[in-house]
């Protein structure tokens, strides 16, 4: 099988196009038209911004519509590929455009189709259409309907622009969309100040390792000359490229590869909630809840995990055999980490969106663990049977609180499996899903893919037996939110009901997905993962067989199994009233209060870099009243002294002068005025000096 | 008494000395009639001038500084007669002769 | 230089001085009417027959008698209080002083280029009387003119004015 890539640039002269294309056969209509999958997404956007804030039916039609179409085409899209793919002929196609140039630097964008990218087209554009129908009904009460519509629009179009990206700044740039619109529908209900704080938290955060991810994006273009990822080998995830990156020096002892690898994990570190700069996650549950449940579990938080799959020849180049990189290295061991840290953390919430963004965020880092050791389709295979149970897990709890009449709060719900038995049903396969119940439900052949790479690393060591771990607790947690929620007595006020159709239909439908999903990339018919690597994939019930391989499905089965009665046996029926103490904080409080307060990780951080900066802050506007203030008033004093020099000068000497001068004129007036008295006799007397003083001219000049 | 090279310088000084009188006549006394008074001896100090250049002169024949002096006479008669009417004009509207009381061109 | 000529300059001289030192008007004027009559005999020595008796006439005739009668009609002889002389007299004489000054240093100045002529010139009335209608009838007519409007002017100025001006 060849992997083909085509360019669609302005070539010399049409014999050499000819013969280009003769070798090079032009990308399909499909590919040359997948710019269409973001764009209209986006123009309903726009569209429905300048909609009228009473028109709901219109923006929902609106961004509903452009969602399916571009749930088509990426099916068609998909179904293309897959064609593609059992023919053995083109699998990646690539759509390159020169956006400007500057001196001999291009800036260009462009768009590749290939199996990862037509599987992520797929999950997100189907995802975001379920939820987008999902929240008809969710936030119908709501009076900014319009505006949600909205900016969830532009949301979809962005990310679907950051899945087909082939140039690095056109990934950026819809990533930065991505953020901006996770910023917009947090704060949505801008009105709470904890939403506002929580947005502005959400973007400042993803920002830090934003700043590390553009730095590696500079990096990689000065290293490689294009912004491109893939163009015909002159592409910065093509051979020649790699090769310079390996050979280049990256500081630190690493090559440059290494370095603008981690570089760019760091922004994926920042996006995906990974360890140091997961603490916006839980606070983006201020968010509606379609929010949480598209953005922060099945799209926006796995755009990090899927850049790392994106840019996966730059993190492996320079393996040796048997050994690992060292970007790969700190991927798994951080997804590692985040897996247990939040895992923990998540035992101990009482917020029941808040124990599914822990999950959400110790799910991520079993994806990056994944990605670090099995390779891109370990990782991708669990995002996108992520995807479907978290969607399903978060929609479902959105129906319970809409049930319960907004309460968030696990301790004061219980027994809704009698009066929610849709949701319940739903949410049950959901949390089977992600616990990793055997055989039937798609999280555990996806887990089990990334615990049988753990196992089977050779360079990297400890992260299986923290995964296996975080399996248990996973399980744990699980069913301590299930048995408070829905098993036990009701402890609210009020009553419950079901909720309507428009939102336990999508629940159905991807509870059912949750359950199949896992079919196709299970050992016996390695489905998925042969499409990611275009190899062959063959039906094969001897995997099974493999000497670790049944060993593991069996161990980690009884993970879960024990992690389920454990469980069971702390939470059961029991109800405890809101008042009373957990049952684990009853046995262990010195593990529950440090799990209950999120290991004081925010605590950290007010009390360092948030002090920091305040510091800072306070330094700067010290330093702009008082220093640079001071220079400004110094100035405007100088003027003004300049002013009053300036005005007594004219006062008193322009003036003066002038005045003075009028002055000794009518003086002089007054004094030749008294000359003129009116008196003839004073007349005559000037007359004859006069005279004298003629006369007196005369005979001195005519003396001989 | 000295002799002098010519009489008519003698009738010179005679002129400038009642020229001189009649203006200090003039300058000095406060009444308007005064005045005229002076002046017609400044007048008068002119027309000794001028006859005694005409007999002491060069070409007596033409008669010029005779002439000048009937001339002189006249017009100071006219003038005279003119100027005391004024005095009088002055001394009905004012009430007084004193040119110090009449100031009305004062400027 | 005649005594004659001494004695006459005398007369007119002191005539002059006392119009002007006289307090009394009256007392002026007839000391002025003396001045005139030295000044027609000082005429006569110069051999100026008809200018001398034309002085006597119109002078001592008509200026002396019109002066008078103006020092009648403003009633010239009640003597003002302040004095007769103005406060400033002594600058007056310092001025006339100085104009006395000035000619006769202009006559002693030029006391060499003196003409020395000394006979009586022969001139006869019909002499004048020719050159008054001969050369000289233009000044002779503009005076005319000029003594008309003067008569004319002097009547106006003097008149008793209506009182509808008013």
């Amino acid at each position: 099988m060849m992997i083909q890539e085509t360019l669609l640039t302005p070539s010399p002269s049409p014999s050499d196009l000819l013969r280009y294309l003769a070798s090079h056969p032009a990308p399909s209509a499909i590919a040359r038209n997948l710019w269409l999958i973001p764009a209209v997404p986006i123009v309903a956007s726009g569209l429905i911004a300048l909609l009228k804030q009473p028109r709901r039916k219109p923006a929902s039609a609106l961004a509903i519509g452009s969602l399916s179409f571009s749930l088509l085409f990426s099916l068609m899209a998909f179904v293309h590929v897959v064609a593609g793919w059992v023919r053995g002929s083109v699998v990646r196609e690539v759509v390159n455009l020169t956006w400007f140039q500057f001196g001999s630097a291009r800036v260009d964008l462009g768009w590749v189709l290939d199996p990862l990218a037509a599987i992520m087209l797929v999950m997100v554009s189907f995802v975001g259409l379920l939820i987008f129908i999902y929240s008809v009904g969710y936030m119908a009460d709501d009076e900014n309907y319009t505006r949600f519509f909205c900016f969830m629009s532009l949301f979809a179009g962005a990310m679907l622009g950051v899945v087909i990206s082939n140039s690095m700044l056109l990934l950026f740039m819809c990533w930065e969309i991505v953020g901006l619109t996770s910023y917009l529908l947090i704060g949505f209900w801008y009105q709470k100040p904890a939403a506002a704080a929580a947005a502005r938290k959400a973007f400042i955060t993803t920002r830090v390792g934003d700043i590390f991810f553009l730095l590696g994006i500079v990096w990689l273009f000065s290293q490689t000359g294009t912004l491109l990822l893939y163009n015909h080998g002159a592409g910065s995830l093509e051979g020649l490229a790699l090769a310079n990156l390996l050979g280049a020096h990256g500081g630190l002892g690493l090559t440059a590869a290494g370095a603008i690898g981690l570089l760019i994990f760091a922004g994926a570190v920042g996006k995906s909630g990974q360890l140091p700069l997961h603490v916006w996650l839980p606070d983006a549950m201020e968010g509606p809840t379609p929010v949480s449940a598209l953005i922060h579990a099945a799209t926006m938080v796995a755009a990090g995990v899927f850049l790392i799959a994106r840019v996966y020849p730059l993190m492996q180049i320079g393996t040796a055999p048997g050994g690992t990189t060292a970007s790969l290295t700190v991927v798994a061991w951080v997804g590692t980490a985040t897996a247990v840290f939040a895992a923990l953390i998540a035992i101990a919430q009482n917020d029941i969106k808040r124990i599914l963004a822990y999950s959400t965020v110790s799910q991520l880092g079993y994806m990056m663990a994944g990605l670090g050791l099995g390779g891109v389709a370990v990782g991708i295979f669990h995002l996108i049977t992520h995807a479907f149970f978290k969607a399903l897990l978060f929609l479902g709890a959105g129906s319970v609180i809409h049930g319960c009449h907004d309460e968030q709060d696990i301790r004061k719900m219980g027994g809704l499996r009698a009066d929610m038995p849709l949701t319940f049903a739903a949410y049950a396969v959901g949390m089977l899903a992600l616990c990793g119940f055997p055989i039937f439900f798609s999280g555990f052949w996806s887990k089990d893919g990334i615990l049988e790479a753990a196992q089977h690393s050779t360079a990297i060591k400890g992260p299986f037996y923290l995964l296996v771990f975080g399996a248990l607790l996973t399980a744990s947690y699980m069913t301590r939110q299930v048995c408070y929620v829905f098993f036990g007595y009701w402890r609210g006020h009020g009553s419950a009901h079901e909720s309507p159709r428009v939102m336990t239909l999508p629940l159905a439908i991807l509870a059912f997905l949750a359950l199949v999903l896992g079919f196709v990339g299970t050992p016996a018919w390695p489905w998925f993962q042969a499409f990611l690597e275009n190899r062959a994939a063959r039906f094969d019930l001897h995997a099974f067989v493999q000497p670790g391989l049944g060993m593991l499905m069996l161990s980690s089965s009884l993970i879960v199994f024990l992690g389920l009665g454990l469980g069971w046996r702390l939470y059961g029926n029991q109800s405890p009233q809101p008042e009373a103490p957990d049952a684990l904080e009853q046995s262990a409080p010195w593990l529950w209060t440090p799990l209950r307060d999120r290991l004081y990780v925010d605590e950290f951080y007010r009390a360092t870099f948030i002090a920091l900066y305040l510091w800072l802050a306070r330094v700067a506007d010290w330093f702009d009243r008082r220093i640079w203030g001071g220079i400004v008033a110094g100035v405007a004093w100088l003027f003004g002294l300049w002013a009053q020099l300036n005005r007594l000068l004219d006062v008193y000497w322009v003036d003066g002068s002038f005045d003075k001068t009028c002055e000794e004129l009518s003086n002089s007036g007054g004094l030749l005025a008294r000359v003129q008295d009116g008196r003839v006799q004073d007349y005559l007397r000037i007359l004859a000096v006069a005279v004298i003083a003629l006369a007196g001219i005369l005979i001195w000049s005519s003396r001989p | 008494m000295t002799a002098f090279p010519s009489p008519l310088v003698g009738y010179l000084l005679v002129a400038a000395a009642l020229f001189a009188i009649g203006l200090a006549g003039a300058l000095v006394r406060r009444n308007a009639i005064m005045v005229l008074i002076g002046i017609e001896l400044m007048l008068n100090s002119a027309n000794l001038n001028l006859i005694a250049f005409w007999r002491f002169g060069l070409h007596p024949q033409a008669l010029t500084g005779m002439m000048f002096a009937i001339f002189s006479i006249a017009v100071a008669a006219a003038e005279a007669a003119v100027g005391l009417g004024l005095v009088i004009s002055i001394y009905r509207h004012t009430g007084t002769t004193e040119l110090d009381k009449v100031n009305r061109l004062k400027g | 230089m005649s005594p004659v000529f001494y004695i006459l300059a005398a007369i007119t001289i002191a005539g002059g001085l006392a119009a002007i030192l006289l307090k009394h008007l009256i007392h002026a004027a007839l000391a002025v009417t003396v001045a005139f009559a030295g000044m027609a005999l000082l005429f006569l020595q110069l051999d100026a027959q008809f200018v001398g008796f034309a002085q006597i006439l119109v002078y001592i005739g008509a200026v002396a008698i019109l002066i008078v009668f103006a020092i009648l009609l403003t009633r010239g002889a009640e003597l003002p209080k302040e004095g007769v002389f103005s406060k400033t007299w002594l600058a007056g004489l310092a001025i006339a002083a100085g104009v006395f000054a000035v000619i006769g240093w202009a006559v002693l100045q030029s006391i060499d280029a003196v003409p020395q002529r000394n006979a009586a010139p022969a001139v006869a009335v019909r002499d004048i009387g020719n050159a008054l209608v001969g050369r000289y009838v233009l000044p002779l007519e503009i005076v005319g003119l000029l003594l008309t409007s003067a008569t004319i002017g002097a009547v106006i100025v003097a008149m008793h004015e209506r009182e509808r001006a008013r």
